[in-house]
């Protein structure tokens, strides 16, 4: 089963954004057991400065269509482009990441190729389907988290999924495909530049929490902003990053870009703590998939517990400094 | 005159499970969960009757659903909007997003010069985010989606604001457009008392017409691209997902206990040097 993958740069770093690079690996798994090609497009400004590294995880092809005017996502244009490098290459799957430019476009694609589309897929596999030979089977969440779907598009082609960063894993192991990049040529029509980009305002984010071996996160039980110190103290002293519930953010506690969670980052770090936080399952759903997990909660009956490795039942913060002091000990 | 189209669904409040709706297996209880008007959709209605408030509008809002999902309309009638409709047909159930924006597609075009949709940027139950974005591939509008703020809006364009991850894009877009609206562009306002006595005793298809019953047929649509049929996708299998138990190791708060917790973080986690 051929696999297209839209391969998607960050604008601000002008480099591959790390989903692609998941999403290049797991095309890979999919196709290239039964010898079928991944097949990478690319749409924009310019290349990314390091789109090398796809042949590293699995990437045979990338074809590529570079214009200024694809410098913002101008909706249409950017359907134009990839439905036309689809078409063509005839994939069975193709992968978007679910990012807010490939949530934009993936949608208008399937529309137009009149074909199914899964959103934020967990999990993706092969396998046989009644009398269809191998299909794709798509796992989602679904119904704020609470159900796991697994859902299939029997007769139609490609089969379209996105998936969120942070997903689906990188493999150890670099692979070493031979770098093949292929211009991708269209008669490009100005109709399709319907918006126009007056301004483009960075945002500054301070935090990578996807990157990060340990996340120490606080939820609404910190209480307020002040005590919200005590959660990056700790995540200080162990060399970590700070998290969030969506209560803590709510409430002011912290900064949006910390917040993990269905709206917010996945993370699975080898130690995750959570202090404060009840363990719902929109927070769950981003940090379940943690090596470990201890939980610090004054309610033994809090459904955190539920999916811990460690926990301690208490006030955090009467907890935290004393873990402080002794963090400070052992070191 | 603007003439506006919000898309509303009703969801059920998968954020508020109470215990009620839990089974004794610790899964959810889907049919006990209340049905809510779609948190986004509100923000999307809010800025419809914003658009209106400033430049003058016409505000029609339309759900495809079961016929409870009158109360949403309601709801929407309440808050000010001018005309609302309710698309309910048996042949519609079980639509993917791909059959429910064929369907949505068909009310707005038999609307007719439609200059604004309004669209929330997702459902809570589904959370796909694609129905917005494959109506306007089959209405032919340009979107914007992941809207996080309303600038400024006249008679020939809006200025928006777009959340683009990593940044803020800020958008002039030209009539017709559709915009996929996010929660952070504003607050939903309260509904008008006035016009809740007005509309509360109000139901699908009475003697006011007020809400309207639109079906399959109304549209004019093909039955083999509505409801499963027309869907694509299928629902394999569901699993409802339960808290995993894992091995937990408790510590007690006395100091001791709490040193030792600090020692197999350290241990087992943390670089040292
Ligand atoms: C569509 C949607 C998306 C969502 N996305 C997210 C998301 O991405 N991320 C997210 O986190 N949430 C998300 N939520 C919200 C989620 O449902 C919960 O409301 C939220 O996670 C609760 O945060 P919390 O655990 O901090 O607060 P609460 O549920 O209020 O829990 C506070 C906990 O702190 C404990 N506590 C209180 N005081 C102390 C103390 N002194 N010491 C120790 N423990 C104490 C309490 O026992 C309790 O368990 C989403 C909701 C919806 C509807």
């Amino acid at each position: 089963m051929k696999s297209v993958v839209f391969i998607e740069k960050n604008p601000v770093t002008k480099r591959l954004r790390n989903v692609s690079l998941e999403l290049t690996y797991k095309a890979y798994t999919l196709s290239h057991p039964q010898g079928s090609e991944v097949v990478g497009v690319f749409c924009g400004e310019a290349l990314p400065e390091d789109s090398d590294r796809l042949f590293q995880f699995g990437m045979d092809r990338l074809l590529y269509h570079t214009d200024q005017r694809l410098a913002q996502l101008h909706s249409l244009a950017y359907k134009q482009v990839l439905e036309a490098m689809i078409r063509a290459e005839k994939p069975e799957i193709v992968l978007f990441g679910a990012t807010h430019t490939g949530r934009d476009v993936a949608p208008l694609i399937a529309s137009s190729l009149k074909t199914g589309l899964t959103a934020d897929c967990t999990q993706l596999y092969t396998d046989e389907y009644k009398d269809r030979g191998k299909i794709l089977y798509q796992m989602r969440p679904a119904f704020g988290g609470n159900i796991l779907a697994t859902i299939v598009t029997p007769d139609h082609r490609p089969m379209m999924a996105t998936v969120r960063e942070g997903v689906m894993l990188l493999p150890e192991e670099h692979l070493q495909n031979p770098v093949r990049m292929e211009e991708f040529a269209i008669d490009f029509n100005d109709i399709w530049l319907k918006s126009e980009f007056m301004e483009i305002i960075p945002k500054v984010k301070k935090v990578d929490l996807a990157a990060a071996n340990i996340v120490v996160s606080g939820g609404a039980g910190v209480g307020n902003r002040e005590n919200f110190r005590l959660i990056r103290e700790l995540a200080r002293a162990l060399g970590g990053e700070v998290g969030a519930s969506r209560a803590a953010v709510d409430f002011g506690f912290i900064e949006k870009d910390h917040q993990v969670g269905q709206t917010g980052s996945v993370v699975r770090p080898k130690l995750y703590i959570a202090c404060g936080i009840s363990g719902q399952i929109q927070h769950r759903a981003g940090m379940e998939e943690s090596q470990k997990i201890l939980a610090i909660n004054k309610d033994p009956e809090a459904p955190i517990f539920n999916i811990a490795h460690m926990g301690i039942i208490g006030d955090l913060n009467e907890i935290i400094p004393v873990m402080l002091r002794y963090l400070k000990e052992e070191v | 005159m603007k003439r506006i189209v919000v898309l509303a669904k009703q969801v059920p409040d998968t954020a508020n499970i109470s215990g009620d709706a839990m089974k004794a297996d610790g899964t959810v209880n889907r049919a006990a969960l209340p049905a809510i008007f779609n948190p986004e959709d509100l923000n999307a209605l809010e800025m419809a009757l914003t658009v209106k408030d400033r430049i003058g509008a016409e505000v029609h809002v339309i759900t495809m659903g079961p016929p409870k999902a009158v109360e949403i309309l309601k709801h929407a009638l309440y808050m000010g909007a001018d005309y609302v409709g309710l698309i309910t047909d048996r042949r519609f159930a079980a639509a993917d997003t791909l059959a429910t924006s064929y369907v949505l597609a068909a009310a707005i075009k038999k609307i007719g010069a439609v200059d604004l949709v309004l669209a929330g940027r997702q459902a809570i139950d589904g959370d796909t985010a694609q129905v917005g974005p494959q109506v306007a591939d089959k209405i032919g509008f340009n979107q914007v989606t992941y809207v996080s703020a309303l600038r400024e809006v006249n008679d020939n364009y809006l200025i928006v604001e777009r959340d683009g991850e990593v940044q803020t894009e800020v958008i002039k877009a030209a009539y017709p457009v559709l915009l996929t609206v996010c929660a952070e562009a504003n607050t939903p306002r309260f509904p008008n008392c006035r016009r809740m006595l007005r509309f509360f005793r109000l139901d699908m298809n009475d003697n006011t017409g007020i809400i309207p019953v639109i079906n399959m047929d109304d549209l004019a649509l093909a039955e083999e691209r509505c409801g499963l049929k027309g869907s694509p996708t299928r629902v394999h299998k569901i699993k409802s997902i339960m808290l995993k138990g894992g091995e937990l190791k408790m510590y007690g708060t006395d100091v001791t206990d709490i040193r030792q917790l600090v020692r197999d973080i350290m241990k087992d986690y943390v670089e040292v040097g």
